[in-house]
């Protein structure tokens, strides 16, 4: 087969420009409705509980989930299936045991919530910290992946494409802030669905529309070992692990909820997860047949040769069956998909700086609106530089497991702490710094010893923490250490405060 | 009246019934998912099975746990419209009256 991916065509270009513009004009007119804190942070609290479950989706739907599974599906077969199902369940999770009390607790960030009735400068430095290592990990991830993907389908040089998703998504957030980010999130999360669900139909088309024929195509070709699962799951405890980060990372990803502030109370949070697991699931129910097909009708040497990783299956079988505007569209979505994510993470990063650092823990919570959204901005600017800095540095560099690690972060540093302060009166400052702290640093400590790091990457022979995936370890370790914590130390206020914060918990008296 | 409405009977009972569907929930969410990861790490023989044609049965699972997990999210909502939210406005109106 031959393929114009690499190679700037006429499609890809205006399509890409097409969904630049689009954005771009948001905002404009986002940046005219961005005044306050309350704007910039959480859209004015106006989005509604359908929007925000686009956005959610948005946000959670990276270039990762999109070109990721389809390609570990097309070369690895039902593999590829077990993470989609693995990205979907935090969701129904992160409904039952967070979502309205985060919506009632909180103003701004999932620290707001932590700190509530804790002494503010300790928690929120630590919660700033355990908030941003998991942004780091992850737009790292995003900053490289985007970079190589780029370069794949548009032949565009690494520095540039990096250069380029900075630059346009710093104009997202700097000028718009989470209007815009929003905005972008719902935009992206259409494009994407669109462009997945034509892609299936495609697909299903030169198959009768019977899933059943596809599957037997596959494995005529490649045997019925392509539905089955594969070296995957062999350890049953390294796939708990997996499945636990996977699971309990969502509940302590910062620009996740942050997202759940941009909406009016707890009971539109509700709705918006019901609308945003309808949506992931959706699309992670249609994106195996993507991979599938793509293995079975572009065939899985022509996928490798293109890129090893497999990122490449989704838009070579767009190109063969919907020719160069297909693929086209197909790849500025992904571009598109990139930047939407970026801004979020940025967006989630310079709320951890400006609202948690300067606001609360340097200026005791005694800043002026002006001086807030200023010092916003310069965060916003920093976080970005950061991004794209680190973009540049890790060139090359295998970085796939970079997001295993923001989500092991996740839940061990933040999802502990978070959860904790929500149910348990005699949680305090103590318990809260030094899960978060303990929590986090476990999980990273555990990975850089685990085969991953220490036998992939540094060759060593053999893995000090036997486990790919440090979770079902850290996890514990950093509920075990709140509690402990917690339980030999005393903080009479913090638990006296406990009872009358039940009120705003489960009633929403005296929410923002 | 903020203390008697967090002292009272009602509030107790609505603060336990909420945790307790969402325990229930959770905990049906692990046996669906990580059920799922355990059976197919441990048992190859069940999940290979065609169920018809190519489709093993372990295709049908995968989309059953994505199914099964938006139902389960599906079923928080519909009890916290039903339950939750009208106690919540009848204790909201009971703290805040003068």
């Amino acid at each position: 087969m031959q393929t114009s991916l690499g190679t700037p065509t006429t499609s890809a270009i205006v399509s890409f420009l097409v969904i630049v513009a689009l954005t771009l004009a948001v905002t404009y007119w986002a940046a005219r409705r961005t005044r306050s804190t309350r704007e910039f942070y959480a859209a004015g609290r106006s989005i509604n509980p359908f929007q925000n479950g686009l956005a959610l989706a948005g946000d959670y739907m990276s270039a990762a989930s999109f070109l990721g599974i389809a390609g570990l599906v097309a070369l690895r077969g039902y593999d590829g299936m077990i993470y989609a199902t693995g990205w979907l369940v935090g969701w129904p999770a992160l409904m039952f045991l967070i979502a309205e009390p985060l919506r009632n607790l909180g103003k701004f960030t999932f620290a707001d919530v932590v700190a509530f009735r804790l002494r503010q400068v300790p928690v929120r430095v630590a919660a700033a910290f355990g908030g941003i290592l998991t942004l780091l990990f992850y737009v790292l991830a995003q900053m490289v992946g985007a970079g190589n993907l780029i370069t794949l389908m548009f032949g565009l040089r690494y520095e540039w494409a990096v250069l380029i998703v900075g630059a346009v998504m710093l104009a997202y957030v700097l000028f718009g802030g989470m209007i815009a980010t929003t905005w972008v999130q719902i935009i992206k999360a259409i494009l994407l669905l669109f462009g997945v669900t034509l892609l299936t139909l495609l697909v299903l088309s030169r198959f009768h529309f019977s899933p059943g024929e596809l599957y037997a195509a596959v494995a005529a070709r490649y045997g019925q070992a392509a539905l089955e699962p594969g070296g995957l799951v062999s350890d049953p405890y390294d796939a708990i692990s997996l499945g636990l980060a996977l699971m309990f990372g969502l509940l302590g990803l910062p620009h996740i909820l942050m997202r759940f502030y941009t909406v009016p109370d707890a009971r539109a949070a509700r709705s918006s997860v019901l609308y945003a697991t309808g949506f992931i699931g959706y699309f992670y129910l249609i994106i195996p047949i993507v991979g599938f097909g793509a293995s079975a009708l572009v065939g899985r040497e022509i996928i490798r040769k293109v890129d090893p990783g497999g990122n490449m299956a989704a838009p070579l079988i767009a190109e063969l069956l919907g020719g160069t505007p297909f693929l086209g569209f197909i790849a500025a979505v992904a571009f598109a998909t990139i930047l939407a994510v970026v801004a979020g993470l940025t967006l989630a990063g310079a709320s951890a700086l400006s609202h948690d650092i300067f606001t609360h823990a340097i200026r005791k919570g005694h800043a002026s609106e002006h001086e807030q959204i200023r010092v916003a901005r310069l965060a916003t600017v920093a976080f970005g530089i950061v991004a794209v800095l680190l973009g540049m540095l890790f060139k090359g560099q295998n970085v796939a497991f970079m997001v295993g690690l923001a989500f092991a972060v996740a839940a061990s540093g933040n999802f502990p702490a978070l959860l904790l302060s929500i149910v348990w009166a005699r949680f305090n400052t103590a318990g809260a710094v030094s899960s978060i702290v303990t929590g986090a640093l476990m999980a990273v400590v555990l990975i850089v010893l685990s085969p991953t790091i220490w036998v992939d990457l540094l060759h060593h022979p053999a893995a000090i923490f036997p486990l790919r995936n440090p979770a079902i370890v850290s996890m514990p370790v950093g509920f075990l250490t709140g509690i402990v914590a917690s339980l030999i130390t005393r903080e009479p206020e913090a638990e006296a405060r406990f009872h009358d914060e039940k009120l705003r918990t489960y009633l929403g008296i005296g929410a923002e | 009246m903020h203390r008697t409405v967090l002292e009272s009977e009602e509030f107790r009972r609505l603060v336990a019934g909420r945790w307790r569907v969402s325990l229930v929930l959770t905990l049906l969410l692990f046996v669906l998912y990580y059920g799922y990861i355990i059976l197919i790490a441990t048992n190859r023989q069940f999940v290979s099975r065609p169920v018809s044609g190519a489709t093993t049965s372990r295709i049908l699972i995968a989309t059953g746990v994505i199914a099964g997990a938006w139902v389960l999210t599906a079923a928080y909502v519909v009890w916290a419209n039903r339950y939750y939210d009208p106690a919540v406005a009848r204790l909201r109106a009971r703290a805040e009256q003068p």
